[in-house]
């Protein structure tokens, strides 16, 4: 018997870990079909568009400045080994876009976006305010999740294309200010480096990471037990489940879109 | 009228409700005494759709209200939460007008704002307060902003969850007479649940006892003082010695 518990409890792990993405699966399938049926709520949507989008600007700017000057730094110390430490712009630019840029603002996202997102949803459902909204004829999932989701949709790819140019302009600002590269040549440098598809990919990325936080965090505090424990749980459990989707749809989408 | 028919639910293993039968006639106003964890605020959810019962029906007019269409039953309710349920990021004008901003109630804004500030009149708050938002309100001010809610769109059924609850006396007193009198203005069906005797007395035509998951005794509140049902008069006298276990 307590030679299979470890099994047994491995098996339980996996059974509930597996009933986890069955239902946050129903619920993104729900969610998509709320997406397409009236009524819309255009107020809320503008105010997750706010939340989601505009208020992230500043943490994720600040991230990315710093990340594309240590990327930088990086780089050149690492190049200079054998000699390559000229593509630092190059390396900046594609490490940036295709990679550190939607990966980092997605995290952030989770850390700023979906912990705030759960923990209003799960006090709102411990203090009866879900219940409230059914009462007045308004269905939570399409008053909570979908305006919330679809400004997760639409700003995370914006948010992830200004993380990618401010990410690069923190690089050229350590490699110019810092270890001589010429301003000219080092703006040239990553523009004749960077394709579309690079771009492309970054953007595409961004829309999914932004799915999948405003998702996670909705589902959470949906799901969240009772007290200050329950909100304080759901949030928790919805910051590590976005990350890790998050990571997890890096590494299938970058397989998918640079794979071959 | 409404009517609970063997209305059962449990949560695991827990049995909250073993067979509820009870019948709120129209225009009547019922009030469910019970213990805490008696299950009153879940035969209340149970009928508000809110809550699946496991088994029993529960009808609105003869309708079974599981068939219902959602948003026509609903659009009849009006409901006070225990702890006002106000929505944080709304003003209370628009907590008060939620129903007459969207949906198949919505009405022009200025028309909305006007309504929400005569009904927050009627529960006895200044216009002023509308601008406010609800973290900004005291415990009586937000259930009296509840209360509003409740009445904004002129429901045939309103519900009372423990409106008392966490109040002053002399506050408990205003919003019983409020209830009251609003139920008795508008002549709606309601529904009260709660363990404040001074309530009971105050707001309600007929009482039923809820314990041990089933209506222990029900009758004109008239009544209830008569009774011989040792639950009902261990209840309302507050004896710790009597059927009903002090320890649960």
């Amino acid at each position: 018997m307590s030679l299979l518990s470890p099994i047994a409890a491995l098996g339980r792990v996996t059974l509930s870990g597996l009933a986890q993405v069955g239902r946050i699966t129903l619920y993104a399938a729900a969610t998509l079909a709320h997406l397409v049926r009236p009524p819309f709520y255009p107020r809320e949507f503008l105010s997750a568009l706010l939340n989601v989008g505009w208020l992230s600007l500043p943490v994720v700017g600040l991230t990315a400045l710093f990340t594309g000057g240590a990327l930088a730094l990086q780089i050149y110390a690492g190049g200079q080994r054998f000699s390559a430490e000229a593509v630092v712009p190059q390396i900046v630019a594609i490490g940036m876009v295709r990679e550190l840029g939607p990966v980092l603002v997605g995290l952030m996202i989770a850390a700023r976006v979906t912990s705030s997102i759960a923990a209003e949803i799960a006090t709102m459902k411990v203090t009866e305010q879900i219940d409230a909204l059914v009462t007045l004829s308004t269905h939570p999932m399409k008053y909570l999740t979908v305006p919330r989701v679809l400004a997760g949709f639409l700003t995370v790819p914006l948010l992830v294309g200004v993380g990618d140019i401010i990410g690069i302009l923190g690089g050229f600002t350590v490699a110019t200010g810092q270890l001589g590269f010429n301003k000219a040549s080092y703006i040239q440098n990553t523009v004749d480096f960077l394709e579309l598809p690079d771009v492309v990919s970054s953007l595409i990325k961004g829309a999914f990471f932004g799915f999948i936080a405003t998702l996670v965090g909705c589902y959470h505090g949906m799901n969240s037990g009772r007290g200050a424990m329950g909100v304080g749980q759901a949030t928790k459990n919805a910051v590590a489940m976005a990350s890790i989707l998050i990571l997890a749809a890096n590494f299938l989408l970058t397989s998918v879109l640079f794979g071959s | 009228m409404i009517t609970l028919s063997g209305v059962h639910k449990g949560f695991g293993a827990n049995k909250v409700l073993q067979g509820v039968d009870l019948t709120i006639a129209k225009g009547t106003s019922m009030v469910i005494i019970g213990g805490s964890g008696t299950g009153k605020s879940v035969t209340l959810k149970c009928i508000l759709g809110l809550v699946t019962p496991d088994q029993g029906t529960i009808t609105l007019d003869g309708q079974d209200v599981a068939r219902a269409e959602r948003e026509a039953f609903l659009a009849r309710f009006g409901m006070l939460f225990q702890g006002g349920a106000l929505f944080d990021s709304l003003k209370v004008w628009e907590n008060v007008a939620f129903r007459l901003l969207r949906g198949a109630l919505k009405r022009p804004k200025a028309e909305a704002r006007e309504i929400a500030i005569e009904k927050l009149r009627r529960v006895g708050l200044k216009p002023e307060v509308g601008d406010l938002y609800p973290s900004e309100l005291s415990g009586g001010m937000q259930k009296r902003v509840g209360l509003a809610r409740a009445i904004a769109a002129s429901p045939e059924i309103i519900f009372f969850d423990e409106p008392t609850t966490g109040l002053d006396p002399i506050m408990a007193g205003v919003i019983n007479e409020l209830i009251r009198e609003i139920v008795v203005e508008m002549g709606a069906t309601a529904m009260t649940i709660t363990h404040d005797m001074s309530s009971v007395r105050a707001i309600a035509d007929n009482v039923a006892m809820l314990h041990g998951g089933v209506i222990r005794w029900t009758g004109p509140v008239a009544d209830m003082d008569a009774t011989d049902d040792p639950y009902v008069q261990q209840f309302i006298h507050g004896r710790a010695v009597g059927p009903i276990e002090s320890v649960r």
